[in-house]
């Protein structure tokens, strides 16, 4: 342990006051200390990390970290990486949003990013509610589960994101658990190494509000939920499909090549160039 | 005559187009944007241009992702831009307000048409002058320029591309359907020949950098991404490490960091284009396109040996109150000339409070002013 919060320390703002706004027990700070770690064991200098977030609890990351960051407006982080990225293609460009601001104001950013395939890294934190604002239903929150604005159950069917962006073109997906640590570090790792646009789609927890509100107990409660419905996509080919019904898979779910935007536009401005 | 009309090259250029050469010639070399009548073809011509010069054209989802891109290149490094018209201009409002408070220097061209709402897409109006001034929430300062010719599309863009490196902050180029979808003859400089300002960079150790750093000039140097120094950006009220604060004196600081640094400028900042104003006891008022119709009957007028001036303001935005304040002393009338129910005029009457008549000569039917009708206004008033 005293050697994870040693890596941990290294790449925290001195200059930043902490406490962290986040709930004791709240599963940002397991994926911020995953990301840390996935970037440390690649050997990235934090002068070329990028880091980069919407409007929520889970983007409040960037200011705690010695990266160049960027909080940026409700649902938009990709369309600024976009921008980021392009500009200075070297630059590690990593997104830090939740399930409200990439699906629901986000929605189209988040598709088109899917579609364009940049080479960015998105870190989506599910933790099906809108947790800043109080406990509202969400774009993922399950059918019948309540939130502040949801008082006699969801009507609606919450989006399955992973499913979401494998439909809209994203050549990597992914997905793991606040639970599932080591693993969580190893599919951002994964995620940062990709070549074109990746999704890592972390399931959290917000035992405050999500988690009161359907009465699924405390922290310790929702992260053994997690460990329950979890199942590796590695061995859900064993399971029975009954058993898979209220499951989730976890792991590399998806990971396919296809031309890289920034690099194919390097080939755009040689074109444009020997034409000239 | 001939010898050097060949060296200057002379062109019929179309008002975009002349837009988008001023562009890359202030070195943008990031444009974000969504296709929208009449600004397409500055979109157009960028996506061919820009990449001969090394730069990168982008067509993004909608308005609110081209101003975000273009945002998130200026911080990397870039001089970004996007162009729209009325509809995609709303969009943009949100962006426009984060890059005012995160101060990233930005140009954003909306060419002007009819609305409210879709309204006319291929037709001219001068209704979104206010919305460039107060379109997006809470306090700020806005710059915008206006151009009234092909010439002045190219060389206003070179200003605004200036102003918001000078002082990090958006400009808006203000021009309207006619001015862009107009072609007239011009000889533009070669890049080489035109001035061109870039963001005052650090010079401190990267430990004492603070991107919203307050000093005397109120506007800061500018580190891009990437280049050692690392720091926060936020949309949130911040201090000037960049970190969200909600201190009563932080915030007072950061608003009133803003609003100086283009208020204790505004001599740098405003332009006002004047003619026959050494005698005038009557004066119209008008910008863009419709400044032209103004400045024939100015000359239609002083033929009849009335003695009217034109003022023409170059930016819109900071209003030139100190200019009018002090010309209001020898004016009776004003006529403000405009192609909207009436928004500069309330400015003009605003800083004349009562020392001169002010009237305003107000056409909302997509159809441009004429030069006689602000000649009978003229007549009709006096």
């Amino acid at each position: 342990m005293a050697l994870i919060s040693e890596v941990t320390h290294k790449y925290l703002r001195t200059k930043k006051q902490f406490p962290n706004v986040w709930c004791a027990g709240c599963g940002i700070g397991v994926v911020m200390g995953a990301i840390i770690r996935a970037i440390d064991a690649l050997q990235l200098s934090k002068d070329e990390v990028v880091m980069i977030s919407g409007i929520g609890c889970s983007s409040r990351m960037p200011v705690y970290v010695d990266f160049n960051t960027l909080h940026t407006t409700h649902g938009r982080p990709l369309a600024f990486a976009t921008g980021v990225k392009l500009a200075k293609p070297n630059l590690k460009v990593i997104i830090i949003t939740g399930d409200g601001d990439a699906l629901a104001i986000g929605g189209n950013h988040f598709i088109h990013a899917c579609r364009r395939n940049i080479d960015l890294t998105t870190i989506l934190i599910n933790n099906s509610t809108y947790g800043m604002t109080g406990g509202q239903v969400a774009p993922t929150t399950p059918f019948m589960k309540y939130g502040t604005t949801a008082p006699y159950g969801n009507r609606e069917r919450g989006f399955d994101i992973s499913k979401l962006a494998i439909a809209a073109g994203a050549p990597f997906v992914a997905r793991g658990t606040v639970y599932h640590v080591v693993q969580l570090k190893k599919l951002v790792e994964e995620g940062i190494k990709k070549k074109g646009f990746s999704l890592v789609e972390v399931i959290s927890n917000c035992h405050t509000l999500y988690g009161r509100l359907n009465r699924e107990g405390g922290a310790i409660e929702m992260l053994k939920w997690q460990r329950d419905h979890a199942i590796p996509i590695s061995a859900a080919g064993r399971v029975p499909p009954e058993k898979l019904r209220d499951k989730f898979l976890t792991g590399v779910l998806w990971d396919i090549d296809f031309p890289e935007y920034c690099e194919e536009y390097d080939k755009v401005i040689a074109q444009a160039q020997e034409e000239a | 005559m001939v010898k050097s009309a060949v060296e200057k090259k002379q062109r019929l250029v179309l008002g975009n187009r002349a837009c988008a050469e001023g562009a890359i010639a202030a070195g943008c070399r990031f444009f974000g944007g969504y296709p929208i009548t009449p600004s397409t073809e500055i979109a157009e011509v960028l996506a061919r241009e820009l990449p001969r010069v090394g730069g990168k054209f982008i067509q993004m989802e909608d308005e609110i992702a081209s101003l975000a891109a273009v945002i998130g290149a200026s911080v990397a490094g870039l001089k970004s831009m996007t162009a729209t018209s009325g509809p995609g201009f709303s969009l943009m409002q949100e962006h426009i307000g984060y890059a005012y408070m995160a101060e990233v220097p930005c140009v954003i061209v909306d060419v002007q048409r009819g609305g409210p709402s879709t309204g006319l897409p291929t037709k001219v109006a001068q209704a979104d002058t206010m919305q460039a001034r107060w379109g997006t929430h809470g306090d700020y300062q806005a710059i915008a320029v206006a151009p009234s010719s092909v010439g002045e599309c190219f060389h206003f863009t070179i200003r605004a591309f200036n102003l918001a490196e000078k002082y990090r902050t958006p400009v808006i180029v203000l021009m309207d359907e006619v001015i862009g979808h107009m072609r007239e003859i011009v000889s533009l400089p070669r890049p080489e020949e035109v001035r061109v300002v870039n963001r005052m960079k650090p010079t401190v150790h990267p430990g004492w950098y603070q991107h919203f750093e307050v000093n005397p000039h109120f506007v800061s140097p500018m580190a891009s991404f990437g280049e050692g120094y690392r720091y926060n950006i936020t949309g949130l009220t911040h201090n000037p490490d960049g970190f969200p604060t909600s201190r009563p004196p932080a915030i007072k600081e950061k608003l009133e960091k803003l609003r100086n640094k283009i208020t204790h400028n505004l001599n740098d900042i405003v332009e006002i284009r004047e003619e026959f104003m050494e005698d005038a006891h009557i004066a119209v008022f008008a910008y863009g396109i419709v400044a032209r119709a103004a400045r024939q009957a100015v000359h239609m007028a002083r033929e009849k040996r009335i003695r009217v001036g034109l003022i023409q303001p170059l930016t819109i935005w900071p209003f030139p109150d100190v200019y009018l304040e002090h010309v209001m002393e020898q004016l009776d009338l004003i006529v403000v000339a405009e192609l909207n129910q009436g928004q500069l005029v309330r400015e003009v009457e605003r800083v004349s409070c009562g020392k001169s008549r002010v009237r305003g000569l107000l056409k909302y039917d997509s159809e441009l002013i004429t030069p006689d009708e602000i000649f009978r206004k003229i007549r009709e008033e006096k």
